[in-house]
């Protein structure tokens, strides 16, 4: 564990000693300006688009940092050879692949949490208190949808030898789900045999990351999701997490250095 | 003395990816062993499986047949590495971290306690003689300065056994000869010193043993007093002869 802390640390570190995390107050700032103004506009549809808009630009910039920031993690290593003295020691390439994993998901929930918060205050803090747990609910399963995300770009990292080529391709297949995954089933029933075989077994076997969008229900206000749903979402997430960092180590095991 | 390093016929061969399929021999049957307490020289011409050597012994890559240990146990379990040090050829350590927090990251891998990091971080410091700079961004070091952070890192754990693969490439003479001190100093400290190099002068200085290996076969293995005596030579006139260097005129 103490490995996985420190390695974890180190993936923290370079967040906020890099400019990354400067573009993030940035960005971050931006949003809330945004979010503000709602107050100079007196008609709800406007109010909630502003809402959406920003939220849209949270979702962007969550996924962003989550994917920059993890893509490089493990080539870097590899380029700048402080994976040799790493290895070298007695950590495992498990104990890597975790720790990278954690340092990539904890600093992308700091980053998501600024943004939460910005967001909370700009245009939360007009709301009835009832609306926080529902503000809670949609961070804390976008939290826990980007610990998929992480995990697939871990995944790619170890593939792919390019940062960049991994960038873009976890973008084209996160994108896809987030837009197309929850149709797939409806295009299925859309095409013939073997066509709709394959697009349902696409549909059964890919993360529904769409499930753990909240945006919707924050944005025009209708409540949050039961307790159990959000349990059983960070269930789904977390399996999901799981498999695709127990493929990571697969690949990366039999990798050489 | 039992030995703490050891290689029993040890081969590799890598395979080509391409249309044919081609075998190449990386490691021929090697077998070494290095004993407590002394400073092994492992020299080789480039290409000659030195750091394929080192790359089995540190669990990166398996060897096809043979076996490896390090402290009687199999290198390939992570536990084999808890009390070795390495210094890899030339590393471009996180440089967005002082000097003080990558000695600090590298010990809380080790599991040190805070106060034991404290104290083994001072130490190494002043060894290093970096500590003017424990606060600053490794990225703001030199390349001899990083080097000597390389050497910090490779002794956070108090390691019995130290492998360096050519520890003083790409230095200055200044910059060699602080590394080459250290390493004297390791040696009087009774530590285990195996390291490959090309400055065979230095190897000459500082080395008790040494072994000679050419396209992955080893050549000879034996005293550098005893291996100079034999061919009334100096240690470059000896490595020369072992890798059969046929010196061309120049007209």
């Amino acid at each position: 564990m103490n490995t996985i802390r420190a390695l974890s640390g180190v993936v923290i570190k370079e967040l906020y000693r890099r400019k990354d995390f400067y573009v993030l107050f940035i960005l971050t700032a931006l949003i809330t300006l945004v979010a503000g103004m709602h107050r100079f506009f007196n008609d709800p549809n406007i109010v909630r688009y502003i809402k959406d808009l920003c939220m849209l630009l949270v979702w962007v910039s969550a996924l962003v940092i989550a994917i920059a920031t993890t893509a490089r993690q493990i080539p870097v290593e590899r380029e700048n050879r402080t994976i040799f003295p790493l290895l070298a020691k007695p950590v495992t390439r498990w104990q890597m692949v975790l720790g990278k994993f954690m340092g990539s998901w904890l600093a992308t929930g700091v980053a998501l949490l600024v943004f939460y918060i910005f967001f909370g205050i700009a245009t939360g803090s007009r709301e009835e208190a009832s609306k926080w747990p529902v503000y809670f609910q949609a961070f804390w399963l976008q939290w826990v949808m980007l610990s998929v995300v992480i995990a697939i770009t871990l995944l790619g990292s170890v593939v792919f030898s390019a940062p960049s080529a991994n960038v873009t391709i976890c973008f084209i297949v996160i994108a896809g789900i987030l837009f197309f995954g929850g149709h797939l089933n409806v295009i299925a029933l859309r095409n013939a045999e073997p066509v709709q075989s394959v697009i349902y077994t696409i549909y059964y076997l890919i993360p529904h990351l769409e499930w753990f969008d909240l945006r919707d229900r924050l944005v025009h206000g209708w409540g949050g999701v039961s307790w159990l749903d959000c349990g059983l979402a960070t269930l789904y997430a977390m399996a999901y997490a799981w498999l695709f960092l127990l493929l990571t180590w697969l690949v990366f095991r039999r990798k050489s250095l | 003395m039992g030995a703490i390093l050891q290689t029993e016929n040890l081969c590799v061969e890598y395979r080509t990816r391409g249309l044919r399929l081609e075998i190449k021999p990386a490691l021929k049957e090697l077998n070494l062993s290095v004993c407590a307490g002394e400073v092994f020289g492992f020299l080789g011409p480039n290409g000659a499986g030195k750091t394929t050597a080192i790359n089995v012994l540190l669990g990166f890559i398996p060897p096809t047949s043979g076996a490896a240990y390090l402290f009687g146990i199999d290198v390939r379990r992570p536990i084999a590495r808890q009390r070795i040090g390495y210094l890899p050829e030339m590393t471009y350590y996180y440089k967005f971290l002082t000097a003080e927090e990558l000695l600090r990251f590298y010990a809380r891998v080790f599991g040190l306690s805070r106060l034991e990091a404290d104290k083994r971080i001072d130490q190494l410091l002043k060894l290093v003689e970096l500590e003017h700079a424990r606060q600053r961004l490794i990225k703001t070091y030199s390349k001899g300065m990083q080097q000597r952070i390389g050497l910090a890192q490779a002794l956070i754990n108090d390691p019995d056994l130290l492998i360096l693969d050519e520890p003083t490439s790409g230095l200055d003479p200044l910059g060699r000869m602080k590394v080459r001190e250290i390493i004297q100093r390791l040696k009087n400290e009774g530590k285990t010193v195996f390291f490959s190099s090309h400055e065979l002068g230095e190897v000459e200085t500082v080395c008790d043993r040494v072994a000679i290996i050419n396209q992955g076969g080893l050549k000879t293995v034996g005293r550098v007093g005893d291996l100079m005596a034999q061919h009334g030579a100096n240690l470059e006139k000896v490595f020369l002869d072992i890798i059969g260097y046929q010196p061309q005129s120049v007209t």
